[in-house]
């Protein structure tokens, strides 16, 4: 009997697949709709909402739209409405809800929420700062997630983001200040990261100590750490250790590329250190996807013992992804004294690490898909800011919660299909 | 190349794995490793492989002695491996597999091409139809281990070790692997060939070295019958077949009909399955691992949660029943995995043997373990059930794979059962101790019980049934008469149903003369269109041979 044969013959029989009905997407719309249908309507606002698409200064400027809070509101659930049920119908014929109804329904409920904010308010709703300034937000979020995407693919959870944020973010303020120089900072920021992710693959490849407590530990040391070390030396010092506030990188205009309309101004109109983050998006999706380095890392964290068969050093792999994915969390770490603020503050991360974390698995351990993840989350700290200034009747303390809503809905709701690389958070250990 | 082995000896702390083994491997030669399980022949292999380093003796290569740091160095050497459990990793496609630790690069990026270019130009030589692009995960084990094969070959492999190749194989697919071995012989590769199959060895063998106990205990010639083979293997004559009368058919029988079970994510493990055993029977299920009887018996069990159909025994219906109902009724189960399901490797002989039993008296009475009992117990069967062992207080784990199996028999048989289901039963056992299991299960059966026997092993499935149920995806290809011959339940266990096989055959009797593509379309027509394994066939199966009875 021939090879031939028997391919045949498994292409014959495939086994069955029963399709479920699977109503998670049409549940979440219809919650939604409900939560912004009980918002307007317990809380009604009167008069008109002003939206902007840029500003006075760009090349192109398009004018100011002014629409009726509450009627554009009230037809944006009108929509939601519609695509909530088109949902339930697809789900009930065990069809998925396409993309683009997501999209659709999300922009609605956005567009309706801003309406309703914004109704009667003196401020304008920009839409294009409300992006970019999504945009600046999510750098740290972006770079942490980066760094996680690259150690859990190598197999080595990295749960000490925060701890390489706030470290880098510490040693970025001390040596621009005493240097001169936020490039030098920037260095600094990266090699402070690095060392950080040297003390968690230190004991998490090398010790084999259950990484989650390795990750969770370091985040506690380096705390106390920085904090111990900004009231000692950088506050009886302000001016000579901690102040990059001359130094802070500025926002570079790109020539052409930032006088397209709306795109421009939210992606072109940034500091280096998001130039940076561009680059760094696509340089670690090619080498994860594309390169022997990535081939070889992704090998080790799904299958480590085939990777160490074909002569693959495991725990060499695992060191190398680890220190640089430590490096670029560094470059997130800088931005908080090189660019967000001029000067060092205890515990300034707060807790943005674990939100990079959210994005690595938001994201499906895929470089691009987890930047994405950060934006969404940078976004959503955005809005609380913006909400902010229209003066809202929702309670400011309960608009701070808003980024970590969002991200635990993500997680906890949305991922669908997804699938952790096999060998993550196990330490290698030859038989 | 000419491999030598000079005087190998590993040390695991106390064990000597390998005691000064010595083997010489010429080229263009199959080298039949034979031993059982545990004998040390895996250990030796990783030694040669750069997995172990030896601590003491030399490997020589065409008469030069060779060290290696890791599998790596083994590689450069030209020493191939296709492991037991394939190492690939199941996300990656073909290409990249077969480049991983040796990648073709243009410039720093991968070139996935010439990996591409490599896979087609190995798998024409061997007439393998693999597609580069293609998932591991998604293709077929027999699939996956030509995909092992040309990973060694991508390296210019000049000595090829095949460890326990066949175990996850159909017989079909056994005999062509074993075409694929003897054509890498003729052109000159020296093959070493781990088995503790005795008809392979005979099929393929140049030469036979047997290992016991991390020694080598001699070499015996491919023309040895089966006894002596057994016999040098396990060191003393062994009875290899099962001595059974006719079935004497009771009353309690098990019923299953229209089972299915599906995972969580809406996959059919197992589809519309319906047979019936009686009591004093033992049904045999046969089919390649993977094929949904491992689902099938968590089913029984009580240990599946999407089920539909039912389960009726001896008038009983066990579906949606717990586990401990399932117990109760009198289910006796010998789990296929017994380190994993079977046993809780750090607690003791005794403390295994009454893990079932710990809800009531006479074990436990006023929540407190009667811990006299219990060992009067665990005494009373260690001897019944003849464990190897230094005593009742010696953790399983440390037990070798025969005496552990014997404490779950042991257990299970205890109880007043009105069903045994035994998966794998003799898996990792050594020859002395199938053949004990072999007696108890036999007895099980003549005692009127119901016995459910799942294997892969076909040997096993047609020694111990008496009547042979073969699946495939899921789903009951036939049930047929034990004596079935062993080419038929190698065609069934490929998904082809027994009233077709017939045309199957003449098909590829005809496949000599005629162009490929005239056998894929015969194929086509031969094999039952659409989900063939469906109840009706299972039905009609049993109805056959219970006529023919």
């Amino acid at each position: 009997m021939t090879a031939a044969v028997l391919d045949q013959l498994q292409e014959v029989v495939e086994a069955r697949v029963i399709e479920r009905k699977k109503f998670k997407v049409p549940i979440v719309f219809a919650s939604t709709t409900v939560l912004l249908t009980l918002l307007y309507g317990l809380s009604a606002r009167d008069g008109d909402a002003q939206f902007m698409l840029g500003s006075s200064s760009d090349f192109v400027t398009i004018p100011k739209v002014v629409v009726p809070g509450m009627t554009t509101a009230w037809i944006t659930i009108g929509i939601m409405v519609v695509l909530t049920a088109l949902a339930f119908v697809l789900a009930n014929a065990y069809k998925k809800s396409p993309w683009y109804a997501t999209v659709l329904f999300c922009v609605a409920a956005m567009f309706g929420f801003l309406a309703w904010a914004g109704a009667g308010a003196p401020a304008v709703v920009n839409v294009v700062n409300l992006i970019s300034g999504a945009v600046a937000l999510a750098i740290p979020l972006v770079y942490g997630a980066l760094g996680g995407v690259i150690g859990e693919r190598a197999g080595v959870v990295n749960i000490a983001i925060e701890a390489q944020l706030l470290m880098a973010a510490f040693t970025a303020a001390l040596v621009a200040t005493v240097t001169g120089s936020a490039w030098a900072g920037l260095v600094a920021a990266m090699v402070a990261g690095f060392a950080v992710a040297a003390i968690l693959g230190l004991f998490a490849i090398k010790y084999r100590v259950n990484q989650v407590i390795v990750g969770v530990v370091t985040n506690v040391l380096v705390t106390g750490l920085t904090t111990f070390l900004f009231q000692r030396l950088l506050v009886p010092n302000q001016l000579t250790m901690n102040n990059t506030e001359p130094l802070r990188f500025s926002s570079i205009r790109i020539p052409g590329l930032s006088s397209i309309p709306v795109i421009g101004p939210i992606l072109f109109n940034q500091t280096i250190i998001a130039y940076l983050m561009y680059v760094a998006i696509a340089a670690v999706w090619f080498a994860l996807y594309r390169t022997r380095w990535g081939l070889r890392t992704r090998a080790v964290g799904e299958h480590p013992q085939a990777a160490d068969t074909m002569g693959i050093k495991v725990n060499g792999t695992r060191w190398r992804a680890v220190l640089i994915a430590g490096a670029i969390v560094g470059i997130g770490g800088a931005y908080f004294t090189l660019v967000s603020n001029g000067r060092f503050n205890w515990e300034m991360t707060a807790g943005l690490g674990y939100i990079s974390l959210a994005a690595v698995i938001f994201g499906n351990w895929d470089p691009v898909r987890a930047a994405m993840a950060g934006l969404l989350f940078g976004f959503a700290m955005n809005l609380n800011n913006i909400l902010g200034l229209l003066h809202t009747p929702v309670p400011s303390q309960f608009l701070l919660m808003l980024p970590y809503a969002v991200t635990l809905l993500a997680v906890a709701g949305l991922v669908g299909k997804s699938r952790a690389p096999a060998a993550d958070g196990v330490p290698y250990v030859k038989e | 190349m000419r491999l030598e082995l000079r005087g190998i000896t590993k040390r695991f702390a106390t064990l000597v794995a390998n005691d000064h083994i010595d083997l010489v491997v010429e080229p263009g030669q199959i080298h039949c490793l034979l031993g059982e399980n545990g004998a040390g022949k895996s250990t030796l292999m990783n030694c040669l492989y750069g997995l172990y380093t030896p601590d003491e003796g030399e490997i020589l290569l065409d008469g030069e002695v060779v060290r290696f740091a890791g599998p790596g160095d083994a590689q450069a050497a030209g020493i191939g491996m296709v492991h037991q459990h394939f190492m690939l990793v199941p996300v990656f496609s073909v290409a990249e597999n077969v480049m991983l630790g040796n990648e073709a690069s243009k410039g720093v990026a991968l070139d996935l091409d010439a990996a591409r270019a490599k896979v087609r130009e190995i798998a024409a030589r061997f007439n393998f139809h693999v597609d580069p692009d293609a998932i591991i995960e998604d293709l077929p084990v027999g699939v996956q281990q030509r995909v092992e094969i040309i990973k060694a070959l991508s390296r210019d492999a000049h000595v090829l070790v095949f460890d326990e190749p066949t175990a996850v194989l159909t017989p079909q697919e056994t005999d062509e692997l074993m075409e694929i071995m003897k054509q890498l012989r003729d052109e000159g590769a020296a093959i070493v060939f781990i088995t503790h199959k005795l008809r392979e060895v005979r099929a393929i063998a140049d030469k036979i070295t047997v290992i016991r106990r991390g020694a080598v205990v001699g070499e015996a010639s491919p023309t040895s019958t089966d006894a002596e083979l057994a016999a040098i293997m396990v060191g003393r004559a062994v009875e290899l077949s099962v001595v059974k009368g006719e079935p004497q058919h009771t009353d309690t029988s098990l019923v299953v009909k229209d089972l299915t079970v599906t995972s969580a994510t809406g996959q059919v493990l197992v589809d519309e399955v319906s047979f019936e055993v009686k009591g004093g029977e033992i049904l045999a299920i046969a089919g390649v691992q993977g094929n949904g009887q491992t689902e099938l018996t968590e089913a029984l069990m009580g240990l599946e949660t999407n089920v539909e159909g039912s389960i009726r025994l001896g008038g009983q219906e066990l579906v949606g029943k717990s586990v401990r109902q399932v117990l109760d009724a009198g289910v006796g189960f010998i789990p296929e995995d017994r380190t994993h399901d079977g046993l809780v490797g750090t607690f003791t002989i005794a403390e295994n043997l009454m893990l079932d039993r710990s809800d009531g008296p006479p074990f436990v009475k006023a929540g407190a373990i009667q811990i006299g009992f219990r060992d009067e117990f665990a005494r009373q069967k260690v001897e019944e059930y003849d464990v190897r062992t230094q005593g009742i207080h010696q953790e399983v784990g440390r037990l070798s794979g025969g005496n552990a199996q014997k404490v779950i028999v042991a257990r299970e048989m205890s109880r007043d059962l009105s069903l045994l289901l035994a998966a794998q039963p003799t898996r990792g056992v050594d020859v002395g101790s199938i053949e004990f299991i072999y007696k108890r299960i036999v007895e099980m059966r003549d005692s009127g019980c119901p016995v459910v026997v799942v294997s892969t092993e076909l040997d096993e499935a047609s020694q111990l049934g008496d009547r042979i149920m073969v699946m495939y995806k899921g789903g009951i290809v036939g049930v047929v008469p034990a004596d079935t011959s062993r080419d038929v339940l190698g065609l069934m266990m490929a998904g082809i149903a027994p009233e077709d096989i017939a045309a199957t055959q003449a098909e590829i009797a005809a496949e000599a003369a005629a162009s490929d593509d005239a056998v894929s379309d015969a194929v086509d027509d031969a094999a039952p269109p659409g989900d063939t394994p469906s109840s009706d066939t299972a039905t009609t199966g049993t109805d056959e041979t219970g006529a023919a009875r």
